[in-house]
């Protein structure tokens, strides 16, 4: 399923295909990574800060 | 025949999340996602019960996968990756004894506990060196450090600024490598394809800017990677190898959540099919190991 919404930082228009809540996506705008937190209404934040244990 | 139940823990859906949860949904597997931000394992009075036949750990965290991977033991189900392994490959320290106990050829490094120790460790093993967290990935707080000067200044932040874990010192040689390393991808007993890392910076990993073009495993690099899983306990592995003008390759880290989202196309390898063909054999090999230690009365 295809959902329109903007970028919360800097409202660039944003088609997402298939999204999932938890999904990382980076905006084609400005580049930030957003978080996908809900489906139903779709609502997008701005991904957490990289932790020191992050990673592989 | 019976659906594979698989778990997966993970903290956010990456692109490699997404492309693993495709790949097990083509398989035909039933995937259930467990958000380790929102688990709760008992312990003590009970085991953890999960109605999984395998999980498959890829949390962002790495103190949060190893913890569940450990807890998911006690649930008795087999888990890619196993915690030995990913307790091993989670910490540069344990990963270099582990290499070594093996003779694997990798860079030589020294461990100190204090600034002074540490210092001297570097002046012996002589400049540049590396300077490494125990823990950590994508090339975050290496130093590359080239004098006395540097050495005492970022000791000191180390030490004064760092969590303890930072005055762990792990120093590594600096292998003038040809401005590129490899990373090789182990699924068990197979090396399913490599890349090379090019970068004019000398921290090479592609979360740094590092290009990747494909790279032929060779007999060679087969070998050496085969060596490497084994010693660290083996299963679902990102190696990275460096190529010394004169010691040839040389095992630098083994990853145990493998990022790959940059080398599906050089290699022409579909690893998350890859990664998922042995996710459920390890299911299946844990459902076979069950049937026998408990026989249907």
């Amino acid at each position: 399923m295809s959902y329109q919404t903007v970028c919360p930082e800097c409202e660039g228009d944003l088609t997402l295909d298939d999204p999932m809540v938890g999904e990382i996506l980076p905006c084609a705008f400005c580049g930030v990574d957003l978080e996908v937190t809900s489906l139903d209404p779709l609502q997008l934040e701005m991904a957490p800060e990289v932790e020191e244990d992050w990673g592989e | 025949m019976t659906a594979i139940r698989v778990a997966v823990i993970l903290s956010r859906i990456r692109v490699e999340e997404k492309l693993l949860l495709s790949a097990l949904e083509a398989a035909g597997a039933v995937v259930q996602l467990l958000d380790d931000g929102e688990l709760v394992f008992p312990l003590g009075d009970g085991r953890p019960c999960l109605e999984a036949d395998v999980v498959l750990e890829r949390s962002l965290s790495a103190a949060r996968g190893l913890y569940a991977l450990r807890l998911l033991e006690l649930a008795g189900i087999p888990t890619v990756n196993r915690y030995a392994t990913a307790a091993t490959c989670a910490d540069k320290l344990l990963t270099t004894a582990a290499l070594t106990e093996a003779g694997v050829p990798q860079p030589r490094a020294r461990i100190a506990f204090t600034a002074e120790t540490a210092l001297n460790a570097i002046e012996e093993l002589g400049y540049p060196v590396v300077l490494k967290p125990v823990v950590g990935s994508w090339g975050r707080l290496l130093a590359r450090i080239n004098d006395r000067d540097a050495a005492e200044a970022v000791l000191e932040h180390k030490e004064t600024l760092g969590s303890y874990q930072h005055s762990i010192f792990y120093i590594q040689e600096y292998v003038a490598k040809p401005g590129r390393d490899i990373r090789a991808f182990v699924i068990g007993e197979e090396t399913v394809g490599a890349i090379y890392r090019q970068s004019p910076h000398w921290i090479t990993n592609t979360a740094r800017g590092g290009t990747a073009s494909r790279c032929e495993v060779t007999p060679e690099i087969h070998a050496l990677c085969q060596r490497a899983a084994q010693a660290v306990g083996g299963g679902v592995l990102a190696l990275d190898l460096m190529e010394d003008p004169d010691r040839g390759l040389l095992v630098n880290e083994v990853n145990h959540t493998m990022e790959f989202r940059n080398s599906i196309a050089p290699t022409g390898v579909d690893i998350p099919a890859r990664v998922v063909q042995y996710v459920l054999r390890q299911a299946r090999v844990g459902v076979a190991s069950q049937a026998v230690l408990e026989p249907a009365l």
